[in-house]
């Protein structure tokens, strides 16, 4: 299998303090995979110098077979690499069918298939459905509970249909249930042949989620490989437990 | 409504409005209507940048003034009063929309880094630049300013002042009919994004710098459009007076007062504010007419944040719509719901 995402020797400084210090990954497509390290530990920087909101000094990142240094954020997004941020940013002038419709007016149907304001309707409305905010395609963003901003967080990063989804802290602050409503979201879509990188420090999710786990700790690749073996490595024990 | 039945609506309206100020039979009204009209340009290019985009400018002035002086440098290069009938006031224009567009796009260019109270200060600067730059050009007149001669005749209608105002109105059809346009295009939704989360809206597939730049570029045409007939209209150009403040503050508070989010809100509060402002000025005195935008603008900031379409919203509880009031039906009737999700809400 040919890797959707290879990071080669990704560095990121800001000032003195490194943020990432020769990160190298490869993710293969299908993949599920959890990115896990105590806070700070560099993964949210990691995931802004993939999606292009963060210019890396050193390294590289390729995605699809072709390198994406110096891509603008939104063009990797038409190239198929989707986010959904730590705390949600929705569009909150707009309704959730709205919020959905911007990233697949942008991308998906700019790739040359014409179609009518009704087909794009149902397209929004559909993944609304799947996420479980079919009643609220009206209403704003303003409305909805902590898990509903995150279902609509994914929602609107699903719209640009992906062939990598990064979900950076889908979970934090939900309930068992509310989890495993996200949990069973991701792989429904991992299905469906997305590629997922799930950054999560919820582990009885990322464990049940993942198929290969990679540990972040301050800003260096600590342990990479299936997700029972990882977490016996002495070294992540020591960065988890002291 | 689509665009075209809405533009022969807007002409249509504007034929009436024009066919109303004839019946008059008054000069003093088109001299007074075409400022209101310059004012609906204005805020409805103010709007584009500053409501839909959230990137308050002012700079409306140096744009405006740019307008002004490109006729006027015109004017001077090609010299007398035979101007008009070598150039007519619609090229005037044209050639002021592309002037003040090209500082548009290179504001934008410039200070695309910036944002919020940054961005401003920078369009405030810009403004200042321009006007000492004009200041120093003798050519169109340095600081005594410049004297434009209306020709004896108008090319239609008899009268100048009605001319003006003629142009003035097929213009602020044309303004309206663009932020209209702009509103309901994906561009539109792409401005929106940019006000809401520039961040997201980048992940979101949206090409942030280039949606800005078509919005500062337009805007400033619009403004620049405005201000290419001034000239004529005012007979004596001055850059202090030319390049004021008010018509910043004045083009900031018009699509407050009216609602910032739709193209109708310029409109309504072009209409009110300065209709109001021109009447005060007759029956009471030039100077309050800027004590009047504030009063008014602050009553609105507390009591009607959203302005008069806002309020209207609230009341008329039109929240079902989604963005910018566009009313749509056909995903509201339950049979439309897919199979198994529940019924959407129908609207109030």
């Amino acid at each position: 299998m040919s890797a959707l995402l290879e990071v080669d020797n990704l560095s990121k400084r800001f000032g003195g303090f490194v943020a990432l210090d020769n990160i190298s990954l490869s993710v293969p497509a299908g993949e599920r995979l959890g990115l896990i390290g105590p806070n700070g530990s560099g993964k949210s920087t990691l995931v802004n110098c993939i999606c292009g909101t963060l210019r890396n000094e050193q390294g590289s990142v390729r995605f699809d077979g072709r390198p994406i240094d110096g891509v603008p954020a939104h063009k990797r997004t038409h190239l198929g690499l989707a986010r959904s941020f730590q705390l949600p940013r929705p569009f909150v002038s707009m309704s959730l069918i709205d919020n959905v419709r911007i990233p697949r007016l942008y991308t998906v149907e700019t790739r040359g298939i014409r179609r009518t304001t009704q087909e794009v309707d149902d397209h929004c409305h559909g993944l609304l459905c799947e996420v479980g905010l079919e009643s609220k395609t009206r209403q704003f963003p303003r409305d909805l509970t902590q898990v509903e901003m995150r279902k609509l967080e994914l929602a609107r990063a699903m719209a640009a249909e992906p062939k990598l989804l990064i979900a950076d802290e889908a979970m934090a602050g939900l309930t068992h249930s509310e989890i495993e409503d996200i949990l069973a979201l991701l792989v429904r879509l991992n299905e469906k042949g997305v590629t997922v990188i799930l950054i999560e420090h919820i582990m009885s999710a990322v464990m049940s989620f993942s198929r290969r786990l990679v540990v972040l700790v301050s800003g260096r690749k600590i342990a990479d490989g299936k997700p029972d073996e990882v977490m016996r490595d002495p070294e992540v024990e020591r960065a988890y437990l002291g | 409504m689509r665009t075209l039945p809405f533009l022969i609506i807007s002409l249509a309206v504007a034929g009436l409005v024009f066919a109303a100020a004839l019946a008059i039979g008054n000069d003093y009204i088109f001299f007074a209507g075409y400022v209101v009209l310059e004012y609906i340009v204005l805020s409805t290019a103010w709007n584009i940048l500053g409501g839909y985009c959230g990137y308050v400018n002012f700079g409306t002035g140096a744009f405006f003034a740019l307008g002004a002086y490109s006729t006027v440098a015109i004017y001077n290069l090609i010299g007398a009063n035979e101007l008009p009938n070598v150039i007519p006031i619609p090229v005037l224009m044209l050639v002021g929309g592309i002037v003040s567009g090209i500082v548009g796009f290179g504001m934008g260019y410039l200070t695309l880094r910036l944002r919020g109270a940054f961005f401003s200060i920078a369009t405030l600067a810009l403004a200042v630049v321009l006007q000492t730059l004009i200041i120093n050009w003798d050519f169109v007149g340095g600081s005594r300013g410049a004297y434009i001669l209306r020709p004896e005749a108008a090319p239609l209608l008899g009268g100048y002042v009605r001319y003006l105002f003629l142009i003035m109105l097929l213009l602020a059809v044309g303004a309206l009919v663009i932020a209209r346009l702009i509103e309901r295009s994906r561009l539109g939704y792409g401005m929106a994004t940019i006000r809401d989360d520039e961040l997201a809206a980048e992940a979101s597939g949206v090409p942030t710098l280039r949606v800005k730049l078509i919005a500062t570029t337009i805007s400033g045409a619009l403004m620049g459009m405005a201000g290419a007939p001034f000239p004529y209209y005012i007979g004596y150009l001055q850059p202090d007076s030319t390049f004021a403040l008010d018509y910043a503050i004045n083009a900031i508070a018009m699509p407050l007062i009216g609602g910032t989010s739709t193209w109708v809100g310029p409109l309504i509060g072009a209409i009110l504010l300065d209709s109001l402002q021109q009447l005060v000025t007759v029956t009471v005195s030039s100077a309050v007419n800027l004590l009047i935008v504030g009063c008014l603008l602050v009553a609105f900031v507390i009591l009607a944040p959203n302005g008069i379409v806002g309020l209207f919203h609230k009341y008329f509880r039109r929240k079902n719509d989604d963005f910018i009031g566009r009313r749509r039906t056909g995903l509201d009737t339950p049979e439309a719901a897919p199979a198994g999700g529940s019924a959407p809400e129908t609207p109030a």
